[in-house]
């Protein structure tokens, strides 16, 4: 029963730092229909200066944890935002092209902050409450897993108040529903664009600082294996949902975990479930019928 | 009377060329169908000296070994040394593997970001087969072949019940699965992160050692003129034509009786198909198999090439191949340079890292040169007068994949 409790709150540790990522993946293609291969590149430099802030005000203080997310939240978004007026902006409705300069970007930022902070993982430590365990039915629980799942599912109400509450988030939802259609009612979409490029970046970079804290440490790798779940993610909860995003985090996460432990094949699993998804349902879980062929 | 005569042949003339205007192309010609026969002798002239040019070329890559030629900067030496063959036996290989590449996203318009899984499976399998069976080079190379066609055949029938972005994240996924696969190293069999080295015992000894680097390089720069005709072979045939159409349109092909899904997968699998060719040549020339040719990273380079050198351009995609990864190479050296080392620190740091001045390089070119150079190449001709509609337009090929 223990093993179960430990697995299931690991597994859904994990899938709140997928959904931390795949929200900005699915918001973003579901808006502008590119598939951000350069958010990786917003997770791992959110990481790193977040954990180089921290450890200047001294990494065991809860004020160095605190600050770290908010700078990594602060870069994550700054570098997102930067992305999107500088380089996909004037690729306006290319979207192939789009994809392209994200991948090129990815290549050019992991190779320059690996010449910045070196090839090596960097264990880190955050505050000494987060390194004990809590004892949960007997599972004895880290307890930086509490934090990384509080912050997600903050996230997860923040992003979907802004989005039902707001005028800026109704204008989002509608991009995503019909966009020549805001387009033709006289709103700027560009604006929303930009917008949910720093969200995205906003949410990666919160995600990089809490992923280093999930797996002991930061390097300038720490975005690549993590994208490419995250892109599975995105596509099993269907393209441009954010309830499939989340719904499709905890899946992930937690058979991710349960399968890693009793057989020692969880990547694989994923793996499976992705074509099954796809196979069933190819809009994906919570996505609408007609997946936009971009 | 001898006016109205020939008024008479002059209007018989005109019927006659409104008549073959409405005329239906003649069947096979595909892309180009409908040019004047202006047109058609002018494109027989170009492709007539274009196939001079690709011949005396490869002559000239099949002197290279027996030449003394130094190119500081570019090759390591002189290029009968084992040093400088080795580079460019690499950079044909890449050549041919940008080109396999170019038959997914030039040809039928499919993005794949799992494309490393065939060239890894094709190292990856004639490795283990010399070194745990006791079959011989040429069969080994065989049994390769057929389990890389299986798997091409299953992966892209699956991959293939969707397209666009879902089929992109599909491939990745299967090329994540044989990523994971060969970093685990079951039972010993792929080596893990170390990789595979290879066992020669089976090999000729032609093929092995630093002494035979001129047949290393000679057997890649034979890799990539068999693959550059059977892709050429491939798009001029029947298939081929269909697989452009279902880029273009896959609607209307559908309306019209035929199965984009076959066509697609056919190409998928001689795509596949060749690139485990790669596979198995990179093999014998690294005499190793490393996980990273099974990485997605692998297959990002892969479709960098091919951006690079032009979408739909199959000299592009070739010579995208090669400045890549000859820049790859040269930058690697260039960053461990005293020159480098003596700079400040800003512009040291980026200046030794080869990735992030292609991802840069990369940027720009799908920024600033749409098309890549065979897209610089057409506006050129464009401007000069002839080119125009001989080939197709990158821009467009690349607008119309996925």
């Amino acid at each position: 029963m223990s093993t179960v409790v430990l697995l299931l709150v690991t597994g859904l540790g994990l899938g709140a730092v997928y959904f931390l990522v795949s929200s900005g993946l699915s918001l973003i293609y579901g808006l502008m229909g590119v598939l951000n291969f350069a958010h990786g590149a917003f997770l791992t430099l959110g990481a790193l200066i977040g954990w180089q802030t921290a450890s200047l005000i001294g990494a065991g203080t809860w004020a160095g944890f605190l600050l770290s997310l908010l700078i990594g939240c602060l870069v994550g978004a700054l570098l997102a935002s930067l992305t999107e007026f500088v380089l996909i902006r004037p690729l306006y409705e290319r979207h192939i092209e789009q994809v392209l300069v994200t991948v090129g970007l990815n290549l050019a930022a992991i190779a320059l902050f690996e010449g910045i902070w070196g090839t090596d993982p960097v264990y880190i430590d955050g505050p000494a409450w987060m390194g004990m365990t809590t004892d949960i039915l007997g599972a004895q629980t880290p307890n930086h897993l509490f934090i990384t799942i509080l912050i997600a599912v903050l996230v997860l109400v923040g992003m979907v108040v802004f989005l039902k509450k707001t005028r800026y988030g109704m204008i989002i939802r509608a991009g995503v529903e019909n966009r020549s259609m805001v387009t033709a009612l006289g709103i700027d979409v560009r604006r929303a664009f930009t917008l949910v490029f720093m969200i995205g970046g906003a949410a990666a970079g919160l995600g990089g600082v809490l992923a280093s804290h999930y797996f002991g440490y930061v390097s300038p790798m720490l975005g690549g294996s993590l994208l490419i779940f995250a892109f599975i993610v995105t596509v099993i909860g269907g393209l441009g949902s954010l309830p499939g995003a989340a719904v499709a985090s905890l899946l992930v996460g937690v058979l991710q975990q349960f399968t890693n432990y009793y057989w020692g094949f969880g990547d694989f699993v994923v793996i499976i479930l992705l074509a099954v998804v796809l196979l069933t349902r190819p809009a994906g879980l919570l996505g609408r019928k007609a997946v936009a062929t971009a | 009377m001898s006016t109205t005569a020939s008024k008479r042949q002059e209007q018989l003339n005109t019927r006659e060329r409104v008549k073959a205007s409405f005329a239906p192309p003649p069947a096979g010609t595909g892309p180009s169908a409908g040019r004047s026969s202006a047109d058609r002798t002018g494109t027989g002239r170009r492709e007539l000296l274009g196939g001079a040019l690709a011949v005396a070329g490869v002559i000239l890559l099949a002197l290279l070994p027996l030449l003394n030629i130094h190119l500081p900067g570019v090759l390591p030496s002189p290029t009968y040394e084992p040093g400088a063959l080795q580079l460019m036996a690499l950079c044909l290989l890449m050549g041919a593997a940008a080109l396999t590449y170019h038959l997914l996203i030039g040809v039928v318009g499919l993005l794949s970001f799992g494309h490393a899984l065939y060239v890894g499976a094709g190292a990856y399998v004639l490795g283990i087969l010399l070194e745990r069976t006791g079959m011989g080079l040429l069969p080994a190379m065989l049994v390769t072949l057929a389990v890389v066609v299986i798997l091409a055949n299953l992966t892209g029938a699956v991959a293939l019940r969707v397209s666009g972005i879902p089929f992109a994240m599909v491939t990745l996924a299967f090329a994540q699965a044989g990523s994971v696969l060969v970093r685990r190293n079951p039972r010993g069999a792929t080596g893990g992160e170390e990789g595979l080295s290879l066992n020669t015992d089976q090999v000729p000894a032609l093929l092995v050692g630093v002494s035979n680097s001129r047949n290393l390089y000679w057997l890649a720069l034979a890799v990539l003129v068999v693959i550059y005709l059977v892709v050429r072979w491939i798009q001029s045939s029947r298939a081929g034509h269909l697989a452009a159409a279902v880029r273009e349109n896959e609607n209307r092909v559908r309306v019209l009786g035929l199965k984009p899904y076959l066509a697609k997968l056919l190409i998928f699998v001689v795509s596949g198909t060749l690139a485990g060719c790669v596979g198995m040549a990179h093999l014998l020339l690294q005499s190793g198999a490393v996980p990273k040719t099974v990485s997605a990273d692998f297959t990002i380079s892969l479709l960098v090439m091919v951006v690079l050198g032009g979408v739909g351009s199959r000299w592009g995609a070739v010579l995208g191949g090669v400045l890549y990864t000859l820049l790859d190479q040269r930058l690697t050296v260039l960053a461990q340079s005293e020159v480098i080392g003596a700079l400040p620190a800003v512009l040291r740091v980026p200046l030794s890292e080869p990735l992030f001045i292609l991802g840069t390089l990369f940027v720009l070119v799908v920024l600033f040169m749409p098309g890549g150079l065979a897209g610089w190449v057409r506006r050129l001709s464009t401007r000069f007068g002839s080119g125009r509609g001989r080939t197709e337009d990158p821009v467009r090929v690349l607008e119309q994949a996925a």
